[in-house]
């Protein structure tokens, strides 16, 4: 039987087995943010260790970090002593840090691959969820507890069980108004929330091929929505020209040779996955959620069914009450009061491209609050330098600067109780915006006829 | 390290499917750089209103026990370990689901927080006897890998026996890895990444 690429990355990592037990997995890139890793450091310390392989470690500040004033003090103390901690962390042990301000600072997901740390073929963990992120690039990356960031600290292994493992094929063409957003809300909703609990996803066929990598990032980043452990893309030209003079990607003839290496990383014709799921790309049109889980999906123009892949009834109507909606409804037409762009899943040049490409001459609505936060300072560079900022500013916009932001509000960007948000982020839980928000999950073509006309759309072909 | 044998007790009734990591503790109270204090902040927007007022009727009021019995798939989305950390400092030691997330399993397993994922039948049978009866008493034998309730019956539950071991003889996979640091080193000097 073939090997599935998973395997193939899977079994080159593998450094022990522990019989009826985990697998000692060995790690090749370790992304370090402030809010996961403070304890960790700390517990090594309280060892006597340092960290055993501080050149495989990157470490940036993203969730604490406010978007407006970046050049000044953080004004919340919580949030600026968790950042100086990290400064400190790293300079004990020796680990390459993009404090807030740097060239290199944004995003820990945006950042890894921008920078040319993130390769293919590697082992990519983090304490975050959306480390999945990185399987865009043909690598097995997942997300970790802050006893595990200890873990790959102390020696650079993780003890994981194998996962079992899933194959979402999408072939076809997309419409002219469905981005990469679009498609994994629509997986999603397919699957409900946790459709793949347990398995790890590889993305197939002619929609993903066609995929730039911006796009890739944003699906695999929302693996964890549907519970996987990461999803991963085979990696091909795409992904070598990315990756190709970046910052810390190998370059000249160690590029030539790696890339001669990530090319046999194929799932083999005859690998059998656990579960496989087939789409048609005509089947997909612009999606928002309209609950309390990223499963929670519809497209722009449907109503809200009567139920959820994997959501009982009583949790269904919790659902409903606290986004003030009731089954049946329209989404197209609904009154919105805050758009948000930006996250680890849309906050990358492409996505302001496309989000100002849709805006088209057209004005920022009067009664709508609007933030557009670039995912790091690389991308905020360029939405300066490809004339996205001016245009943008004329249309009534703001810029602000790199962060997690609105995603998960731990800074002061936090969507009022009761308020309906556009968000272009990756959950509507209960809270997740600000307490009582009201989170509507959408790519950045919805989020842009709603930050000009106020309301849910289906967004205009261009 | 705490050890786990036998868990006995009355059982929290959540009976709320895919119950995500910010229920359990809400981002605003991951700034702390320490691992002490968040059982205060366990499942904190359900339990008080945003001027800090309690909610009259939420999900946990009167109920008392070391076992949380939960919807479907427990603890998704946020990796954030403080969810672990928040329900073992407010005295939790065993989530019973029918579904774990896999991020929050590994959290729980490394903070002696027992995971105990039965059949959605099971489940479904003790939600409806702890809904009708809530003083009833749950023990869960992690040696014997079993569940048993009076009135419901007696469920078998998964774990490997790395892990198994490790929970009730106390030990932790940091102290594994560390002991077995030759088998890292050899591999490194093979395999360039």
């Amino acid at each position: 039987m073939g090997k599935t690429l998973f395997d193939k990355i899977w079994e080159s990592h593998v450094v022990k087995h522990i019989p009826d037990g985990p697998d000692v997995l060995y790690i090749d890139r370790h992304l370090v943010h402030e809010v996961t890793s403070p304890q960790a450091f700390s517990a090594l310390k309280a060892k006597g260790l340092k960290v055993f392989r501080p050149e495989k470690t990157f470490a940036t500040c993203d969730h604490n970090v406010p978007t407006l004033g970046q050049d000044r003090p953080i004004a919340d103390e919580s949030s600026r002593k968790a950042v100086e901690q990290l400064a400190v962390n790293t300079a004990e042990n020796s680990i390459m840090y993009f404090p807030l301000g740097d060239p290199g600072n944004g995003i820990v997901h945006v950042v890894g691959p921008e920078q040319g740390i993130v390769l293919c073929g590697q082992t990519v963990v983090c304490g975050d969820s959306h480390t999945a992120t990185h399987g865009a690039f043909g690598n097995i990356a997942f997300g970790i507890g802050t006893s595990e960031v200890e873990m790959v600290m102390a020696v650079q292994c993780l003890l994981q069980s194998k996962p079992r493992q899933a194959r979402i094929t999408v072939n076809g063409k997309l419409a002219v108004n469905v981005t990469p957003k679009d498609v994994i809300l629509y997986i999603i909703s397919r699957l409900g929330t946790d459709g793949c609990t347990g398995h790890f996803v590889e993305y197939a066929g002619e929609v993903f091929r066609d995929m730039s990598m911006e796009g890739r990032m944003t699906v695999c980043n929302m693996s964890i929505e549907m519970g996987a452990k990461g999803g991963i893309v085979a990696p091909d030209e795409t992904t070598f020209r990315y990756i190709k003079g970046r910052r810390f990607a190998p370059s000249g003839e160690a590029f030539d040779a790696s890339v001669a290496k990530w090319k046999t990383l194929k799932t083999d014709s005859d690998a059998v996955f656990d579960k496989e799921y087939e789409f048609d790309a005509a089947d997909i049109r612009p999606m928002v959620t309209y609950g309390t889980n990223p499963g929670m999906g519809v497209p722009v123009d449907g109503v809200i069914p009567d139920s959820a892949a994997g959501c009982d009834e009583a949790t269904f109507d919790k659902a409903m009450a606290y986004m003030g909606f009731r089954r049946g409804e329209q989404m197209a037409g609904k009154k919105i009061d805050y758009v948000f762009v930006g996250s680890c899943t849309n906050g990358r040049i492409e996505d302001f491209r496309v989000f100002a490409k849709a805006v088209n001459g057209r004005k920022k609505a009067d009664d709508v609050i609007v933030w557009l936060v670039p995912g790091s300072k690389e991308v905020e560079a360029k939405i300066e330098s490809e004339g996205i900022g001016d245009a943008l500013r004329a249309a009534g916009f703001e810029i602000r600067q790199p962060g997690c932001s609105a995603c998960l509000a731990m800074n002061a960007d936090k969507i009022p109780a009761g308020k309906y948000a556009v968000s272009t982020s990756n959950r509507n839980f209960e809270g997740r915006q600000g307490y009582g928000a009201r989170t509507i999950l959408a790519g950045p073509l919805v989020a842009a006829e709603a930050a000009v006309t106020g309301r849910i759309g289906v967004p205009s072909v261009i | 390290m705490e050890k786990i044998d036998i868990i006995e007790s009355t059982a929290i009734l959540v009976p709320v499917d895919n119950i995500d990591t910010d229920q359990i503790i809400p981002a605003r109270f991951l700034k702390t750089t320490s691992r002490e204090g968040f059982g205060e902040k366990l499942f904190y927007d359900w339990r008080f209103k945003a001027d800090g007022t309690p909610v009259a009727g939420h999900p946990l009021e009167g109920q008392k026990g070391v076992i949380l019995v939960a919807g479907n798939n427990f603890g998704c989305g946020s990796s954030r370990e403080h969810a672990a950390w928040a329900l073992h400092d407010a005295g939790i030691r065993a989530v019973v689901s029918s579904s774990f997330a896999d991020i929050f399993r590994n959290n729980a397993l490394n903070n002696c927080l027992l995971p105990v994922q039965v059949t959605e039948e099971y489940l479904a049978r003790l939600t409806t006897v702890l809904k009708t009866a809530p003083g009833t008493v749950v023990r869960i034998d992690l040696g014997a890998q079993t569940l048993s309730v009076p009135g419901v019956g007696e469920a078998g539950f998964g774990i490997n026996g790395y892990k198994k071991e490790c929970l009730m003889k106390g030990y932790s996979d940091i102290d594994y890895l560390l002991a077995d640091k030759d088998s890292i080193l050899r591999y490194e000097a093979t395999h360039r990444n």
